[in-house]
């Protein structure tokens, strides 16, 4: 395993694509961070965000600090998870893309071994987008909340744990992603469904079967619901749309999306003949 | 050392892709010490047979082995096998040398190993350039340095001469006669016989996923030496000239006899079979002279060109090695 382990951080780390997606991430979050931290300290902010979908804002109480300052700092998980996930996709379509699947396995045929060692690797990275994507968030955000006059609650250990938690999330993303290109080894496919069912599919789901009571349930098993749940904040929770499971069960269900993913790239994509 | 030891043994070896059958009952082996050139026509079932020897294409039925072991029962097996496949499989944005450094470690060499072999395939100048800028002929060196990481005593190359230029060619015949020279088992796709007529000792030949012919070259050559047809209406002088070419005057002619009045006479000139004629008094229609090369022979022992008429011919008199034909002179 050590040797499949090297061998991925290497295939990684000779390629520039991980480090131009993690400064996207960067920019993209510092730019969510101040501009959320911005509109949800207006007059009647809080409620703001849930105008369009539930009560009107002048009805809503202004957040608490502390719900304030979660929101805030945990849109990287709410809104960022598309990054490690492509990151741990391409791990997988890249070889299917450019062939080295066919040195890969050349070098190690046992296939398992291979897809294990994918999914190991991608959490460190996925870690490391946790925590640039994360610190970007509240650099930027803290920041803006400090100009508005609002606490920043960076010495606050409840802020700090959801902060790490983050991170973990953010990582298990990644893993998630390496099932997901095994599953779905298409580079230019898997890409436009991450991007489509991230972006657009589930948030449609949550807010479509979070509003009839039979189907609310579901809505907290969906892979961006679960982890959302593990920082224990949610900028749709915060919004109004539907509960969050607890923490540790919010991560089980995402490291067992993940797993699904994988088990069904093993089975599929990765028992199929090279050639 | 086992007897099996750098042997290739691909034994009644299918695949079926839906309603193709991409290799059809093969078997063959494959010696060391020796180039062995794996010939066929595009499509002929090449790359899907040697896929199924490294492990990454799954056999219908049968079974192929390196050194009496499956490629995937093999732990490390880049150090028994080293294998390249097509030219493509590599990342266009990685370097020569970044490349190899990612195999490193799963082949279990260190990475100074990686140098090594880029100067080996005269990569060294190129090994900190990324290989997307790389032309197809650097990129079968950069292949064939994959191949080298492991030091393996078996080598398997599909196609490696796709894409050089004629000095690109000649080095890679040198360097794979160097390295059977060293005891290794060299095997070698192509679809060109004359490509690496040149380097290899042995040839394979399939066509639609059989085997076609399995012989050291020097025995295919003899398949392919020119061939003189006579024709005559006078069925006993012809034999009277057959019996006059063969015997003596010109030692290891071999005859066949395609159908009657017809002659065909390997290992002579057409002016000393002419000057028989003559001297014996028979009436010739025909008197044509065949010079079949291997190429040729190549084809039509694939079924890319018809046979026509002479020899050799798939299944026919032609392809009889030359035994038989002796067995034909003694009883002409």
């Amino acid at each position: 395993m050590i040797p499949a382990l090297r061998a991925e951080y290497r295939k990684l780390v000779t390629t520039r694509l991980w480090w131009v997606l993690l400064l996207c991430m960067a920019l993209y979050m510092a730019f969510l961070g101040g501009v959320m931290a911005f509109v949800l300290t207006q007059e009647g902010g809080g409620g703001a965000m849930t105008g369009g979908f539930g009560g009107g804002a002048d009805e809503m109480p202004p957040l608490p600090p502390e719900d304030l300052v979660r929101t805030v700092y945990t849109l990287a998980p709410a809104l960022g998870y598309v990054f490690p996930v492509i990151v741990g996709a391409l791990a997988v379509t890249n070889e299917f893309r450019h062939m080295t699947i066919t040195p890969t396995l050349l070098a190690e045929p046992r296939r398992s071994l291979v897809l294990g060692a994918k999914l190991v690797a991608s959490l460190p990275l996925g870690a490391l987008f946790g925590v640039v994507g994360t610190l970007a968030t509240v650099a930027t955000g803290a920041l803006v909340l400090a100009v508005r006059g609002e606490p920043v609650l960076l010495d606050d250990p409840d802020v700090l744990l959801t902060l790490a938690r983050s991170v973990l999330v953010l990582a298990v993303w990644a893993m998630v992603g390496v099932g997901f290109g095994a599953a779905m080894p298409n580079q230019v496919a898997a890409i436009v469904v991450l991007l489509a069912f991230t972006q657009f599919v589930e948030p449609l789901l949550r807010l479509f079967l979070g509003a009839f009571e039979p189907t609310e349930g579901i809505v907290r098993w969906l892979p961006g619901a679960a982890g959302e749940a593990v920082t224990g904040a949610s900028f749709y929770a915060s919004s109004g749309i539907g509960n969050l499971l607890p923490w540790w069960q919010g991560l089980l269900a995402l490291v067992g999306y993940g797993l699904l993913l994988a088990a069904l790239g093993r089975a599929t994509s990765l028992r199929r003949d090279i050639s | 050392m086992t007897t099996t030891d750098g042997h290739v043994v691909v034994d009644h070896l299918s695949k079926r892709f839906g309603a193709v059958l991409a290799v059809d009952d093969l078997s063959f082996e494959v010696r060391p010490g020796r180039v062995t050139g794996f010939l066929g026509p595009n499509g002929a079932g090449k790359t899907t047979t040697l896929r199924m020897l490294l492990g990454l294409v799954s056999p219908t039925s049968g079974t192929a082995t390196v050194s009496g072991r499956r490629y995937t029962d093999i732990p490390r097996p880049a150090h028994v096998v080293g294998a390249a496949l097509e030219a493509a499989s590599f990342h266009p944005g990685r370097s020569a040398r970044d490349h190899l450094r990612v195999l490193a470690p799963q082949v279990g060499v260190p990475d100074s190993r990686c140098d090594e072999v880029l100067a080996l395939v005269g990569l060294t100048d190129a090994a900190d350039r990324r290989v997307g800028g790389f032309s197809l002929g650097m990129r079968q060196r950069l292949g064939l340095a994959t191949t080298l990481l492991g030091d393996p005593r078996v080598l398997v190359l599909d196609e490696p001469a796709n894409g050089l230029d004629p000095e690109g060619i000649a080095w890679l015949r040198a360097f794979l006669r160097h390295l059977a020279a060293e005891g290794r088992t060299v095997l070698v796709s192509s679809h060109v016989l004359s490509e690496v007529q040149q380097t290899v000792d042995d040839v394979v030949i399939i066509a639609r996923g059989r085997l076609v012919h399995a012989s050291s070259l020097a025995e295919l050559a003899r398949l392919a030496r020119r061939t003189v047809r006579v024709a005559s209406p006078d069925q006993d002088g012809l034999r009277r000239l057959v019996e006059r070419v063969a015997g003596g005057s010109t030692p290891g002619a071999a005859v066949s006899l395609p159908e009657p009045g017809v002659a065909v006479l390997e290992g002579v000139e057409a002016a000393a079979v002419g000057a028989a004629a003559f001297a014996a008094g028979v009436e010739l229609h025909e008197l044509a002279s065949r010079d079949v090369g291997l190429e040729d022979l190549f084809l039509q022992l694939t079924g890319e060109r018809a046979a026509s008429g002479a020899p050799p011919e798939p299944d026919g008199p032609g392809t009889r090695p030359v035994a038989d034909a002796a067995t034909e002179r003694g009883a002409a």
